[in-house]
C-alpha cells in the first residue's frame, strides 16, 4: 500500500508535532527533517490547522504545535484529510467493473481495502507513537524475516 | 461521595469463582445484549475451575462490584505455532471504561502467560469492532503472521 505524498507529509508533521506537543515547529524544521519539500508541507499545514490538528503559534518564528487528542486522533482520521479511502469505490479506475472477472477483482480489492481501513482507524497518534519509539526492535525483527 | 469512594478503591484483579458467573453473564448482556448462560457456565467449567494450568479467567472487581473479565489460554502448536498466549474475551462495564481496567486485566493475564513460559500473546478480533481493536494495539499488539479465513458451507444439495 502507498500513500500519496500529502498525506505522508502529513504523517510526518502530526506524529512528528505531537511526539512533543508543548513543542513549536516551522514548516521549514519539520521539511529539513524529512528532506521534502517546505512549499507542499505548508499547504499540508495549513490543512492540518483548518482541521484543528495543529495550530499555528503567532509570533517571531512562529510555528506549528499540535493541538489534537492523541489518544483518540486516529491515522485515519489524518489519511481522510489528503486521500479519498473508500472500500466500495465504484470510480472510473475500477477494472472493468460490468465483467465477471472485474466484479471478482473488486471483490479482492475489497477484501485488501478493509484490511487497510480497520488498521489505520484503530492507531491512535500515541499508539502510533509507540510505534516509533519502538521502532529499533521492530525492524531487527523485520530484518530477521527476509 | 459514592463515586469518590468508588474511584479510591483499589482494582483488584484474581481469578474467577464460580459465584462470579452471574455477575459475568449480566455484564455480557449488558454489552452484546443478549443472555448466553449456558455458555459463561461452560466457559468457567473450562477455563476457571481450579487446578487449570496454563488456563485463565481472571475478574477484576472493585467494592466487591465485577467491572471486567478476561479469559485466555495457553495454547501449543496450534496452526503449528510455537506456544503462544491467547486472548478469547475481555470484557469492561460500559460505566468503567476508559479507565485502565481493561490495561489491568490485560497486564494480568500477560503475567499469567509469562509464568507458563511464553513470549508471544495473540488474540482474535472482529475487523469492525475498532474499540477492541484500538485496545489491543494501545497495548502494543500488531497484526501477526497469521490470517483468518472462512467461507459458507454450500449445501449438500448445491455441490451436486
Ligand atoms: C475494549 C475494552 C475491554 C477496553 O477496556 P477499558 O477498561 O476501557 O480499557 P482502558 O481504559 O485500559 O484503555 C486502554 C487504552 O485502550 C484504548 N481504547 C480503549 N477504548 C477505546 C475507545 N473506545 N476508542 C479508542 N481507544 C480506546 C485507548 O488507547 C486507551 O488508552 P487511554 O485510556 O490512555 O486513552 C472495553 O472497551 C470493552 O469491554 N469493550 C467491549 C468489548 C467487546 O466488544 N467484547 C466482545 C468481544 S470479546
Amino acid at each position: 500500500m502507498k500513500l500519496q505524498k500529502a498525506t505522508c507529509f502529513a504523517l510526518f508533521a502530526v506524529l512528528e508535532l505531537a511526539a512533543d506537543p508543548a513543542r513549536q515547529l516551522s514548516a521549514a524544521e519539520i521539511a529539513e527533517k524529512y528532506d521534502i519539500s517546505q512549499h507542499h508541507l505548508a499547504k499540508v499545514l495549513r490543512d492540518l490547522a483548518r482541521a484543528g490538528i495543529v495550530e499555528s503559534a503567532r509570533g517571531v518564528g512562529g510555528g506549528y504545535r499540535f493541538a489534537g487528542n492523541p489518544k483518540r486522533l486516529t491515522m485515519m482520521d489524518v489519511i481522510e484529510l489528503f486521500e479519498p479511502i473508500r472500500p466500495d469505490r465504484a470510480d472510473g479506475d475500477d477494472p472493468r467493473p460490468n465483467t465477471d472477472i472485474g466484479r471478482a477483482l473488486r471483490t479482492v480489492l475489497n477484501e485488501i481495502d478493509e484490511h487497510a481501513q480497520a488498521t489505520w482507524r484503530s492507531i491512535s497518534v500515541s499508539t502510533m507513537l509507540k510505534i516509533v519509539r519502538q521502532r529499533p526492535v521492530a525492524v531487527a525483527r523485520d530484518q530477521t524475516k527476509t | 461521595m459514592a463515586a469518590t469512594a468508588d474511584a479510591d478503591e483499589a482494582l483488584r484483579i484474581r481469578p474467577a469463582v464460580a459465584a462470579d458467573v452471574p455477575a459475568v453473564i449480566a455484564l455480557d448482556e449488558e454489552v452484546t445484549v443478549l443472555a448466553k448462560p449456558a455458555y459463561w457456565h461452560d466457559m468457567f467449567e473450562r477455563y476457571g475451575a481450579r487446578g487449570r494450568r496454563a488456563r485463565f479467567f481472571l475478574v477484576a472487581e472493585r467494592l466487591d462490584r465485577l467491572k471486567g473479565f478476561v479469559i485466555g489460554e495457553t495454547r501449543a502448536w496450534e496452526f503449528g505455532s510455537p506456544p503462544c498466549g491467547w486472548i478469547f474475551a475481555i470484557q469492561v462495564r460500559p460505566k468503567g471504561r476508559l479507565k485502565g481496567v481493561g490495561t489491568q486485566l490485560f497486564n494480568a493475564i500477560c503475567d499469567r502467560f509469562r509464568e507458563t513460559g511464553v513470549v508471544n500473546v495473540r488474540t482474535m478480533l472482529a475487523l469492525d469492532n475498532i474499540t477492541i481493536l484500538s485496545f489491543f494495539r494501545s497495548q502494543g499488539m500488531m497484526a501477526g503472521p497469521f490470517i483468518e479465513l472462512e467461507t459458507t458451507l454450500e449445501s449438500s444439495a448445491d455441490r451436486t
